[in-house]
């Protein structure tokens, strides 16, 4: 009978329906991400040992982190890792999607082939590459009974160049999405315009970097994201390859904040460069966020 | 949806292609070594590992690893294998999985169809909450679960995952959302459909390629979870735990064989899920998410 | 009938995987001992309890040498859930007390008079503020070398008696072409090593000096240097594949015959054992050359949390009884490759190499020369313990010269305390 009220009613819970359908996330999300960074923020300010004590003791853990040679070393391998590690799985990611993208025959068979690394654990990852680098057991030693005796592969044994054989199987593992990540975008491109350039006599050189690439930059955006949270969490794959060694030698800001956190009995310590580590990822994201919200409407 | 069969129009000469496929050869051993490298000392007796050369086929052939790590290797106190944690993981994983999948695609909706002030701030705070390190959450979380009563419980895992799922989930979505054309759900709106029936009756039916990415990527993580599995999951550790136990042993003996067949376990419904839907993994990344 | 019903509840639980389960009467074990033999051995507690009704639930988390365990362990304890009763090392068990989370077993071990049978210097650890706290489960020591006695008879080589004969037999070996010091590159595996090095560098007044009282001038001395250097010897008879080998493919290496020496903890043995060596006819044990009648142990024990009910702190205390009953530490022992905790259990289960560790054990208590082991916490809190570590793995792996190492030593420790 009173349509109007009804309608009314209606529209408004309607306007209400969206809000209370986003807020139990945006909820969660306030408490169980934002909350524990203030928390993590506010324990980096105590001295809390084994378990979190409220006792501030101001700037001392930071003092005291950079103090740390390891603290150095571990920001500095991160550097190398994850700058080789975005660099090499994107060059690699985005070369298989080009050529898989030339009507490859057996393209149903590579893609999984490709992909699968990405669905193991990086223990299972980081367990099976440290027996292939091995040179007394993997590639070296089978190198040598394969009659190749000047064969030398020992990089995982030498402290300098142990963080490489981390980027090569963190590579190994993930650049096979990165690969699907650009093959989705190479085949949304637009033929015609292909066609077109193809016709005003464009070489295929040409046609990749001028046409191409330029418009898979949301793909690269994309897998940059990615790559780059995985860098920064890499934790799994550190200790099942080479456990920080030889040394300390590949030891990472995720590992270093663990080992204080928990083995150490350092939570302050911890806690302060679990800081650090989240203000490396606020410079990074943030840019990126503000690029990807101002382009949507 | 053509687009998504199409090839590219670029053509290619005789040694172009012969280098293209000699290129693909090299990297498809490069990926499978590895694999092929536990398969095989999977399948060989212990003396065989220990002593030999572990890129060479087995002397003996054995499936004897593989039944131990199942039904019979020492995980705890009893020789159980990894078959009862396998239970433990799909009744944590598939909830998961689920609510966050469901969450995801219902906050991609409000995000992109029913934009209000401040939406793109939540969405910016959510988008942000994927690159928090595990470890710093861990004591507080287990604060709040012990307060909920959810300490070492199946929910209360499933909690977890599902809250730091919401993250990812909410990014595929909403992007893939964003290239449906909004005149449609403004249309349904002023022919009186509802919030909820225009998800049922609009966006779910295209929703198909994004959900099996979401599908896929929250799969693999919750399944490959370890930090969460053995700090909140109590009596009911998932198989991560467990296969951990089975190769981290410190003071033993270390069987690599059955090791490598319970590493192999573990990883076998990912690695399914991967093969199986694979090809709808590239289309569905292609249909949106890759999208900005 | 009882019991019967009790395996029912366990195989229920396994399938379905529901904690509702659970009565009271039940002990929450937490534990890293995941391996065939130990947690097999660690079976024999939970059978001793079940005879008594007592439910045992498993709670497995290996790595690490408990490092992954200890993190969950907080996790419980935040949750304010704590398990029964926790494997745990050295300062660990003490620090967890400071948080006043441990329960008191004074009348347990009153009754079972564990303060006569127990060595002093394991009751360090065991009590906290005079308070029984935990029941120490074994003794393992550090200080030991593993040898294969057919590579040394085929060289011609006797056992060492002191470091100089030690490095002599290393030399020998080497020139010989085979291996000398199987060895695996891990910051745990040297610094166990560096327990023995620094011991027989400088005596068990200097080992207490600089790793119990952490006395900088003890760390920064000539004798620290020296025991650097002797890292630096060793690191000269590793094979270039060490770095990152697991300890006991190591030991393989000896027990094949590939490599003569090994120097690592006694939990080793059992690797010996299982290849079907025998101790004395085709293997050697003995004391780090220069250690003799000193022992650096270190000891697993189940520290016990704090729990609610009276059923459940009953159930707790028949534990603790369980674990010292001189059955079970005879049992449980011979598969670890360790000795009891108690001092009064007989060794006739024992093999040679397990017999003459428990004589040495109780030597060394008598006489003040027990130590605890650097390298698995007995010594120092952890973050002294890692410390420590850095500057051992720094200078094995080439990154320190003999003199920074000591130098560092002072400042890391100092750093960390």
């Amino acid at each position: 009978m009173t349509t109007t009220v009804q309608v009314d009613f209606r529209t408004r819970l309607q306007n209400w329906i969206p809000k209370l359908v986003l807020a139990p996330s945006l909820g969660v999300i306030m408490v169980f991400v934002y909350g524990f960074i203030v928390y993590t923020v506010y324990l980096s300010f105590t001295n809390s040992k084994i378990l979190p004590s409220y006792d501030l003791v101001g700037m001392a853990n930071y003092t005291k982190l950079f103090q740390l040679p390891a603290w150095t070393l571990a920001i500095t391998n991160l550097a190398i890792f994850a700058s080789l590690y975005i660099v090499i799985s994107t060059a690699i990611g985005l070369t298989l999607a080009i050529f898989l993208d030339q009507k490859i025959r057996g393209e149903g068979v590579l893609r999984p082939i490709f992909l699968y690394p990405m669905a193991l654990s990086f223990i299972v990852t980081g367990t099976a590459w440290k027996w292939l680098l091995d040179p007394g057991i993997g590639i070296e030693h089978t190198m040598h009974l394969w009659g190749w005796a000047s064969f030398h592969f020992d990089w995982i044994k030498n402290s300098k160049y142990a963080i490489y054989t981390v980027v090569l199987a963190a590579v190994w593992q993930t650049s096979g999405f990165v690969m699907a990540m650009f093959l989705a975008g190479l085949r949304g491109i637009d033929n015609e315009i292909l066609k077109a350039a193809q016709i005003d006599g464009a070489s295929n050189w040409n046609l990749y970097w001028r046409i191409i690439i330029p418009q898979l930059r949301p793909a690269f955006l994309s897998s940059f994201v990615i790559l780059s949270h995985l860098a920064i969490k890499s934790y799994d794959l550190i200790i099942a390859l080479t456990g920080g060694g030889p040394g300390r030698s590949t030891e990472l800001p995720a590992t270093f904040m663990y080992s204080y956190t928990f083995t150490r009995n350092e939570m302050g310590v911890g806690a302060a460069s679990a800081v650090i580590m989240l203000m490396t990822i606020a410079a990074i994201m943030i840019p990126y966020l503000y690029a990807e919200l101002k382009e949507v409407k | 949806m053509s687009a998504i069969t199409q090839d590219t129009a670029i053509r290619t000469g005789r040694v172009t292609r012969m280098l293209i496929y000699v290129t693909l050869l090299v990297f498809t051993l490069f990926y499978l070594l590895p694999l092929f490298v536990m398969v095989v000392n999977s399948l060989k007796p212990l003396s065989e590992i220990t002593g030999g050369n572990m890129m060479s086929l087995p002397k003996t052939w054995t499936i004897e690893p593989w039944r131990q790590a199942w039904s019979s290797a020492q995980i705890g106190v009893e020789p159980t294998g990894l078959k009862p944690y396998f239970i433990n993981s799909i009744l944590m994983v598939v909830p998961a999985v689920a609510i966050s999948t469901v969450l995801g695609a219902l906050n991609g909706y409000v995000l992109t169809k029913w934009s209000f002030r401040g939406d793109k701030i939540i969405f910016g705070l959510l988008l942000l909450s994927c690159f928090i390190p595990f470890q710093i959450v861990l004591i507080p979380m287990a604060t709040v679960l012990g307060k909920l009563g959810l300490a070492g419980s199946i929910p209360g895992l499933i909690l977890v995952h599902v809250v730091y799922g919401i993250g990812f989930s909410t990014l595929y979505y909403r992007n893939y959302y964003a290239s449906f054309p909004t005149e449609l759900v403004r249309a349904a709106m002023i022919d009186g459909a509802g919030f909820f029936r225009i998800f049922w009756r609009i966006m779910l039916p295209i929703s198909g390629p994004i959900t099996v990415v979401c599908i896929i990527w929250q799969f693999t993580n919750i399944w490959n979870d370890f930090l969460f599995g053995a700090s909140f999951g109590g009596q009911i550790q998932p198989m991560t735990v467990a296969l951990n136990n089975l190769v981290q042993s410190s003071t033993g003996v270390k069987e690599y064989n059955v090791h490598f067949a319970g590493a192999i376990l573990a990883a076998l419904p990912t690695l399914l899920v991967y093969i199986v839907a694979g090809r709808y993994f590239v289309r569905g990344l292609m249909a949106g998410s890759v999208k900005g | 009938m009882r019991g019967n019903f009790g395996k029912t509840t366990a195989l229920v639980m396994a399938l379905t995987a529901t904690a509702s389960m659970a009565h009271a009467e039940d002990v929450e074990v937490l534990h890293w001992w995941t391996s065939g033999g130990e947690a097999a051995a660690l079976n024999v507690l939970k059978q001793d309890l079940a005879a008594k009704d007592i439910g045992w639930k498993d709670m497995p988390v290996a790595g690490g040498g408990g490092e992954a365990a200890m993190t969950v362990l907080r996790a419980r304890v935040t949750s304010g859930n704590p398990p029964t009763a926790v494997q745990m090392l050295g300062f660990d068990i003490t620090d967890w007390a400071k948080q006043g989370v441990l329960a008191n077993l004074d009348s347990v071990a009153k009754e079972g008079n564990w303060d006569a049978v127990v060595p002093t210097a394991l009751q360090k650890f065991s009590k906290y503020d005079g308070h029984w706290v935990a029941a120490p489960v074994d003794v393992h020591s550090t200080n030991w070398v593993w040898a294969n006695k057919k590579v040394l008879d085929g060289l011609g080589i006797a056992q060492p008696k002191t470091w100089d004969e030690f490095v002599a037999a290393l030399q020998k070996v080497k020139d010989a072409g085979k291996v000398a010091l199987a060895m695996g590159g891990q910051p745990w595996q040297e610094s166990t090593m560096f327990d023995g090095v620094v011991l027989s560098t400088g005596g068990p007044d200097f080992y207490k000096k600089a790793f119990i009282d952490l006395d900088p001038e003890a760390l920064g001395s000539d004798t620290m240097v020296e025991a650097f250097k002797r890292m630096e010897t060793l690191h000269s008879f590793v094979d270039p594949n060490f770095s990152g080998r697991d300890w006991n493919l190591a030991s393989a290496m000896v027990i094949k015959g590939d490599a003569a020496f090994q120097m690592m903890g006694d939990w080793a043995k059992g690797e010996f054992l299982r290849a079907k060596m025998v101790p004395g006819t085709d293997f050697m044990c003995f004391r780090t050359p220069g250690t003799a009648g000193d022992v650096t142990f270190n000891s697993d024990q189940f520290a016990m949390f704090k729990v609610k009910n009276p059923a459940a702190q009953a159930a707790q205390d028949e534990m603790a009884k369980a674990i010292m009953s001189p059955g079970f530490q005879s049992s449980f022992n011979v598969v670890k490759g360790s000795v009891p905790a108690r001092t009064d259990v007989s060794d006739a289960a024992f093999d040679a190499c397990g017999k003459m560790a428990m004589q040495q054990l109780k030597d060394a208590a008598a006489n003040g020369t027990l130590l605890g082991s650097m390298a698995h916490g007995h010594a120092d809190v952890a973050s002294v313990k890692n410390a420590i570590y850095d500057v051992v793995t720094a200078n094995f792996n080439g990154e320190y010269d003999a003199k920074q190492a000591a130098a560092e030593l002072v400042k890391a420790v100092a750093l960390a305390q």
